[in-house]
C-alpha cells in the first residue's frame, strides 16, 4: 500500500504545515419508522405531520427501538470492516433546545454498537486507509425555522427521532481531496449495503468536521475546531482551506488556537465561532433508564453478514481480475452501485461474444456524457442495459461502424429504442458486401484520376481522402475496414 | 463538601430554571445539607463493583419497522402553548 | 343498602355482579361522600357527571364477567387520562390534556371500572406527605392537619376516606407503602416490570412502579391482577407469567421463612415501631411461618444511593417541560429566557431542588463520584437481597421509622423529610416487591404499617402473607368522618 499521496500543505514564508482532518458523518439510517417509534420517515412531509406522542415527548411516553435499525447499523458496521459490539448501550445527552423535545437526545456514549474499523481510499497516487472510530445510533432532532416570522421560530419535529448513525472517523485525513473520497467512499458502501441512501441535498448525510493543523513533520497534534453540520462535500472542503488557514495565520502571529465549535457560513465562505452558548456544554451524559441494554447475539451478527452484499472494495477487485480492466475503470464502474449494477447486467446481456473493453469505454463515454446533460442518474437512464449491450454488440460483430452507433446512441437516448430496429429503420446498417464497395471505390478513383496518380507517386497523404470519399459516397454505413482493404488493392 | 453560589448559578442554567439571588441562596444550604448525608457513600469501598445498568434483568425488545403512528398533527400541536396550527412557536432563538 | 362506601371492593363486584347494587348505586355513593370531603382535598378534577352517565350506560347492557364491573374508580393525577386533565400536582401541567390512556388505567377500565376522578399527589411524585402538590395539601381522614404521607397522598386519603373503594397510586421510593401505612391501608409496590410505565408521568424511570392501594389485602390482590401485565410500549415491561392473584391467595403459610433483617432497627427509632415489628414477628408465627434473622449489610446506602439516581433521572425526565409543546409557558424575551421563567415558575421548590440534585451529580466531573457510585451501591444491595433469598422467602420490615407527622412538621428540613422513606427505598432500587399492611396504631391513634418484601415477581407469596397476617392482626381503621360537616 503506497502512503505518499500528493501532500496538501499550508505554505508560509519559513513554515510548511500540515492539516489534520477527522469527520464525524450522521448517516441517516433508511428504514421506514423512526429510531424509537413508529412514525414515519419520509423526506418533504408537512410539517409536524410525521410526529407521534414519543417524537414530541408527551408525559408517560417511552421509547421501543426498532430492530431493523440496530441490523443497518450492523450491516454498515460490518461494511467499514468494524468490530460488532455485541453489548451497546443507549444514554441520553442532555441539552435545551426549541426542536429537541424531550430535553435529551437519545444516543450511544460509552458502549456504541460498532467498534474500530477501516475504510480503504483510491487516491490518485495510491491507496490510503483511514480509520473508523466508532459508529453508534442516536435520534435526529426536529427542525428550528428562523426566517419565517420576525420574533418567533417555528418547529417542525418531523424529522425528530429519525435513527442516525454517526460514523467517527480517526484523525486520518490530510486534505479536502481525501475528505471528498472519503465521504464518497462511504456513501458508496452505505448505498451498497442499502443502508443509507447519502442523499445529502435531503440532508441524509452530514458531517461535522474536527481541524487542526501542526508544522510539517511534527507528531503532535494541534488543537482542533469542529465545524458544525456541514451537508455538501463542496462546502466540507472550502470549509476545510478555510478553517485551515485561519489556525495557520494564528499560529503564525503567535496566537494561540481555542478549541471550539464554529459553524461554516456558505454565504460569506468563512467559518465563524459559534456564540458560545452562555455556558460550557455539558451534556450529562448516563444510560437512559427508559431502555435497557442492547444485546445482539453471534448468530444475529452471523446472519446479518450473510446477508451483506458484495461491496466497492471487493467487486473492484473481481472486475479487473476477471474483466481484465485497469484500476482505474473499475474504480468508476464501481463507485456508484448503480453504475456497477448497470455494468454488469450490460455484461450479462451482451451475450458470449462480448467486448467489455468496448463496452466499458461506452459507458464512460457516451453514456455518462449523455447523463450528464439531461442531469440523470444513470438508475434513471433512458437506455436501459439491455439495448446498451445490444448495441455494443452491433459495433463489435461490425453490423454498424463506431461513428454510426453514436447517430443511433443518440436516438436511443430519446427513447428507450431497440438499436437493431433503428439500424433497420434507418437503413443504418453497415455496407460489407465487397463486390458493392469495389464498385464504389472504382466509381471514385476514376473520377479522381489525377489524385490517383499522385498517391501511386508516393503523395500516400492522399489515402485518406480516399477513404473519407467512399465513406461519403456510402453515406457512413460502408465498413472502414473493408474499404481499406480493397483501396489499397486498386490504387 | 460545599455548594458555593457560583455552583447553584451554573446548575440552575445547565437546568433552565432561572433562581434569583435569595432562592440560590436557600438553595446552596438545602443542597448542602443534603449532600452531606449523600456523602455517606464515601465510606464504602466499591472499586470492584459492577454498577448497576438496567433493575429488569432482561434485554431489551426490538420491534419490527412498521409505520403505525399516523399523522396527528392536530393532536399533537392541541396542547401547545403557542402554534399556528402546523408548527410549534416558540420565542426567537438567539444565536 | 346503606354503607355501600364502607364496603369492600371485594363486597362491591359481589353485590354488582349478584345484583344486588347496580353500578349507578355505588358511583353515586362515592360521588356524594366525595363531594362532601372537599376538605380532604384529595382530587385534583373530579369526573362525577361522566362517571354517573357511564354507570347508568353500564347499567343498560352490564357485562358481569368483567373484574370491576361498573366500580367506580378514582386515580392518582400521575396516570395520564384520555381527554381529562392531567396533571402530576403541577403548575407547569396544570392545563395538559392528555390524547392517550396509560396502559394501566387502560386495563382498569377495560374490565369494567369507571373513573371517578384524578387525586393529588406531590408534585411529579417527589415528596412523602403530599406537602408539594401545586393543588395544595391532602389532609389525612385519620386526623385534621396530619399529612397522609406521600406522594399518593390523594390516593391513600381517598381510600382510607372511603371516597373510592380502592385506587392505584405509583410508588419510586415509597410512595405507594408510606402513604398505605399512615392511612391505615394496604399499598402494593410491583415487582419492577410488571405494571407498564407506558403513559405514567415519569419521576425516576428505573424505579416508578404503579400499584394498587387498598382497603385489605385481597382488594389489592384483584386490582393487581387487573393492572399488571407485559406491555411492548415499555421497554422495561417483563413479559412473565401473572397470576390470578385473588384466585390464587390464601392464608396457608405454614412452613414459609420471613427474613428479619438486623439492619432495619435504625438509631432512634421510635420503641412503637420496634415494638410493632415484634408483633409482626409473633403473627408471622402465629401464622405458621418461620422467622429468621437475616442480614441486608448496605441498608444504610440505600438512601443517599436512592437521592442521586432518582433526582438524576429526574433531571432529566422532567427536561420535556419546557413550555413548548403543552403545559405552562412563561412568557419570555427570548427562546432560552421562556425556558428558564417556565421552569422557574412552573415548577414547585420541592421539584427544582431535586432537578438541582439530579442536574449536579451528572454534571462534567461528577459523575463517577456519584451517579456511578450509586449505581454501584444499588448493585450491592441488590445483592444482599439475593444472598437473603437463598434462605427465606420473603422479608419483614416496619414500613415507615415512624407514624404519620403533622402538615408542615418537616417542610423546611428536607433530609428529615428524606428519611421518611428509608424503609421503602431499598425495595425499589432492588426492583423488589413490597407491601404495607396496617398492624397497629401508635399512641396518638395513628396506624402502623408493616412492610413484606418478596422475591422478584413473587407478588402471590407476599399477598398471601398479608393475607394470613392481616387475619391474625385484625386492624380497624379509626375513621371519625371529622371532615364531613
Amino acid at each position: 500500500m503506497s502512503k505518499k499521496n500528493s501532500e496538501y500543505l499550508i505554505n508560509r514564508k519559513d513554515n510548511q504545515y500540515e492539516v489534520v482532518i477527522g469527520l464525524e458523518v450522521h448517516a441517516q439510517v433508511l428504514s421506514e419508522s423512526k429510531l424509537f417509534s413508529t412514525s414515519a420517515t419520509k423526506f418533504g412531509a408537512e410539517p409536524n405531520t410525521q410526529v407521534s406522542l414519543v417524537d414530541a415527548a408527551f408525559p408517560g411516553m417511552l421509547p421501543v427501538i426498532n430492530e431493523f435499525c440496530v441490523k443497518q447499523a450492523i450491516k454498515t458496521g460490518i461494511g467499514l470492516n468494524a468490530r460488532i459490539n455485541k453489548r451497546s448501550v443507549f444514554d441520553r445527552k442532555n441539552y435545551f433546545y426549541a426542536d429537541l423535545p424531550q430535553g435529551y437526545q437519545i444516543s450511544q456514549f460509552k458502549n456504541p454498537i460498532v467498534g474500530e474499523g477501516k475504510v480503504i481510499l483510491d487516491m490518485p497516487n495510491g491507496q490510503k486507509e483511514v480509520g473508523i472510530e466508532r459508529l453508534h445510533l442516536e435520534q435526529d432532532a426536529g427542525k428550528s425555522i428562523h426566517d419565517l416570522d420576525p420574533q418567533n421560530t417555528f418547529v417542525d419535529l418531523n424529522r425528530s427521532g429519525v435513527a442516525l448513525m454517526e460514523i467517527v472517523s480517526k484523525p486520518d485525513l490530510r486534505s479536502p481531496d481525501e475528505v471528498n473520497v472519503y465521504i464518497k467512499k462511504l456513501r458508496s458502501i452505505m448505498r451498497y449495503l442499502g443502508t443509507c441512501d447519502g442523499n445529502m441535498q435531503e440532508g441524509s448525510l452530514r458531517a461535522d468536521v474536527n481541524v487542526s493543523v501542526r508544522p510539517k513533520g511534527s507528531k503532535e497534534f494541534g488543537t482542533r475546531c469542529e465545524i458544525k453540520n456541514v451537508n455538501s462535500i463542496k462546502f466540507m472542503q472550502m470549509a476545510i482551506e478555510y478553517e485551515a488557514n485561519r489556525q495557520v495565520n494564528l499560529i503564525e502571529e503567535g496566537k494561540t488556537i481555542d478549541q471550539e465549535t464554529r459553524l461554516f457560513d456558505t454565504k460569506k465562505n468563512e467559518t465563524r465561532s459559534m456564540r458560545s452558548k452562555e455556558d460550557a456544554h455539558d451534556y450529562r451524559y448516563f444510560p437512559d433508564p427508559d431502555l435497557l441494554p442492547l444485546e445482539v447475539s453471534e448468530k444475529f451478527i452471523e446472519e446479518l453478514k450473510n446477508d451483506i452484499p458484495e461491496l466497492p472494495d471487493d467487486k473492484k477487485k473481481r472486475f479487473i481480475e476477471e474483466f481484465k480492466l485497469s484500476s482505474y475503470e473499475a474504480n468508476i464502474l464501481v463507485s456508484d452501485i448503480d453504475t456497477s449494477k448497470y455494468f454488469e447486467e450490460v455484461v450479462a446481456k451482451m451475450g458470449k461474444n462480448k467486448d467489455i473493453k468496448l463496452a466499458v469505454n461506452w459507458i464512460t463515454g457516451e453514456l455518462f456524457a449523455a447523463l450528464n446533460s439531461k442531469g440523470l442518474e444513470i438508475s434513471q437512464s433512458p437506455v436501459s442495459a439491455k439495448n446498451f449491450a445490444i448495441l455494443i454488440n452491433l459495433i463489435k460483430n461490425g453490423t454498424i461502424s463506431g461513428k454510426i452507433a453514436k447517430t443511433v446512441f443518440e436516438l436511443m437516448i430519446d427513447g428507450d429504442k431497440d438499436p437493431q430496429k433503428i439500424v433497420e429503420e434507418k437503413g443504418l446498417k453497415q455496407q460489407s458486401d465487397p463486390k458493392a464497395i469495389e464498385a464504389l471505390i472504382d466509381k471514385i478513383i476514376s473520377s479522381n484520376r489525377e489524385k490517383a496518380i499522385e498517391y501511386k507517386q508516393g503523395k500516400e497523404k492522399l489515402f485518406g481522402f480516399f477513404v473519407g470519399q467512399a465513406m461519403k459516397a456510402s453515406g457512413g454505413k460502408a465498413n472502414p475496414q473493408l474499404i481499406n482493404e480493397i483501396l489499397k488493392k486498386k490504387l | 463538601m460545599s455548594i458555593d453560589l457560583k455552583t447553584i448559578k451554573h446548575i440552575s442554567k445547565l437546568a433552565r430554571i432561572s433562581v434569583d439571588e435569595k432562592r440560590a441562596e436557600k438553595l446552596a444550604g438545602d443542597l448542602n445539607s443534603i449532600f452531606d448525608f449523600i456523602e455517606k457513600l464515601n465510606e464504602l469501598k466499591t472499586d470492584n463493583v459492577e454498577p448497576l445498568t438496567s433493575i429488569a434483568e432482561t434485554t431489551l425488545k426490538l420491534r419490527s419497522d412498521e409505520v403505525k403512528s399516523k399523522n396527528i398533527r392536530e393532536q399533537i400541536i392541541k396542547n401547545s402553548p403557542q402554534d399556528n396550527e402546523d408548527y410549534f412557536v416558540v420565542p426567537k432563538v438567539i444565536e | 343498602m346503606s354503607d355501600i362506601t364502607k364496603q369492600s371492593l371485594t363486597e362491591l363486584v359481589e353485590n354488582v355482579k349478584n345484583k344486588k347494587l347496580s353500578s349507578t348505586d355505588v358511583t353515586k355513593a362515592f360521588i356524594d361522600r366525595s363531594e362532601k370531603s372537599e376538605e380532604l382535598n384529595a382530587y385534583i378534577t373530579n369526573n362525577f357527571t361522566s362517571a354517573l352517565d357511564k354507570a347508568k350506560k353500564f347499567d343498560q347492557k352490564p357485562n358481569l364477567d368483567l373484574k370491576l364491573p361498573g366500580i367506580p374508580m378514582a386515580v392518582k393525577d400521575l396516570f395520564c387520562t384520555k381527554n381529562i386533565k392531567t396533571t402530576a400536582g403541577s403548575k407547569i401541567l396544570n392545563n395538559f390534556v392528555p390524547t392517550y390512556e396509560s396502559t394501566v388505567t387502560e386495563n382498569i377500565w377495560n374490565e369494567g371500572a369507571i373513573l371517578l376522578g384524578k387525586l393529588n399527589c406531590d408534585e411529579f411524585a417527589m415528596g412523602s406527605s403530599n406537602e408539594t402538590s401545586f393543588f395544595g395539601n391532602v389532609q389525612s381522614p385519620i386526623d385534621k392537619n396530619l399529612v397522609p404521607g406521600g406522594s399518593s397522598g390523594g390516593s391513600a386519603s381517598a381510600v382510607a376516606g372511603q371516597l373510592t373503594p380502592v385506587t392505584i397510586g405509583t410508588d419510586t421510593g415509597g410512595s405507594i407503602r408510606q402513604p398505605a401505612s399512615f392511612t391505615g391501608i394496604v399499598g402494593l409496590k410491583p415487582t419492577y416490570g410488571s405494571c407498564s410505565r407506558y403513559g405514567i408521568v415519569a419521576f425516576a424511570s428505573s424505579l416508578d412502579q404503579a400499584g394498587p392501594m387498598a382497603q385489605n389485602v385481597k382488594d389489592c390482590a384483584l386490582l393487581h391482577e387487573v393492572i399488571s401485565s407485559y406491555d411492548p410500549k415499555d421497554s422495561t415491561s417483563i413479559d412473565f407469567k401473572r397470576n390470578h392473584y385473588s384466585k390464587e391467595l390464601t392464608n396457608n403459610i405454614k412452613g414459609k421463612k420471613i427474613g428479619i433483617p438486623k439492619e432495619y432497627r435504625v438509631d432512634g427509632m421510635p420503641k412503637e415501631i420496634e415494638d410493632l415489628w415484634k408483633k409482626g414477628i409473633q403473627y408471622i408465627k402465629d401464622c405458621g411461618a418461620e422467622t429468621v434473622d437475616i442480614s441486608l449489610p448496605n441498608t444504610s446506602y440505600a438512601l443517599p444511593a436512592y437521592y442521586i439516581v432518582a433526582p438524576a433521572e429526574a433531571s432529566s425526565n422532567l427536561a420535556r417541560y419546557d413550555g413548548v409543546k403543552y403545559g405552562f409557558r412563561a412568557k419570555g424575551k427570548n427562546l432560552i429566557d421562556m425556558y428558564e421563567k417556565t421552569r422557574s415558575e412552573g415548577f414547585g421548590a420541592e421539584v427544582q431542588r431535586r432537578i438541582m440534585i439530579g442536574t449536579y451529580v451528572l454534571s462534567s466531573g461528577y459523575y463517577d463520584a456519584y451517579y456511578l457510585k450509586a449505581q454501584k451501591v444499588r448493585k450491592l444491595i441488590k445483592n444482599d437481597f439475593d444472598e437473603a433469598y437463598k434462605k427465606v422467602d420473603a422479608i419483614l420490615t416496619p414500613s415507615t421509622p415512624s407514624s404519620a407527622f403533622k402538615i408542615g412538621e418537616k417542610t423546611n428540613d428536607p433530609v428529615s423529610m428524606y428519611l421518611n422513606d428509608i424503609f421503602t427505598v431499598p425495595v425499589n432500587l432492588a426492583g423488589l416487591p413490597g407491601i404495607s399492611i396496617p398492624a397497629g396504631h401508635d399512641s396518638k391513634g395513628y396506624p402502623l404499617g408493616l412492610q413484606i418484601i418478596g422475591k422478584a415477581f413473587d407478588e402471590q407469596n407476599i399477598l398471601n402473607i398479608a393475607y394470613a397476617m392481616e387475619e391474625k392482626i385484625n386492624f380497624k381503621n379509626k375513621i371519625t368522618d371529622w371532615w364531613i360537616k
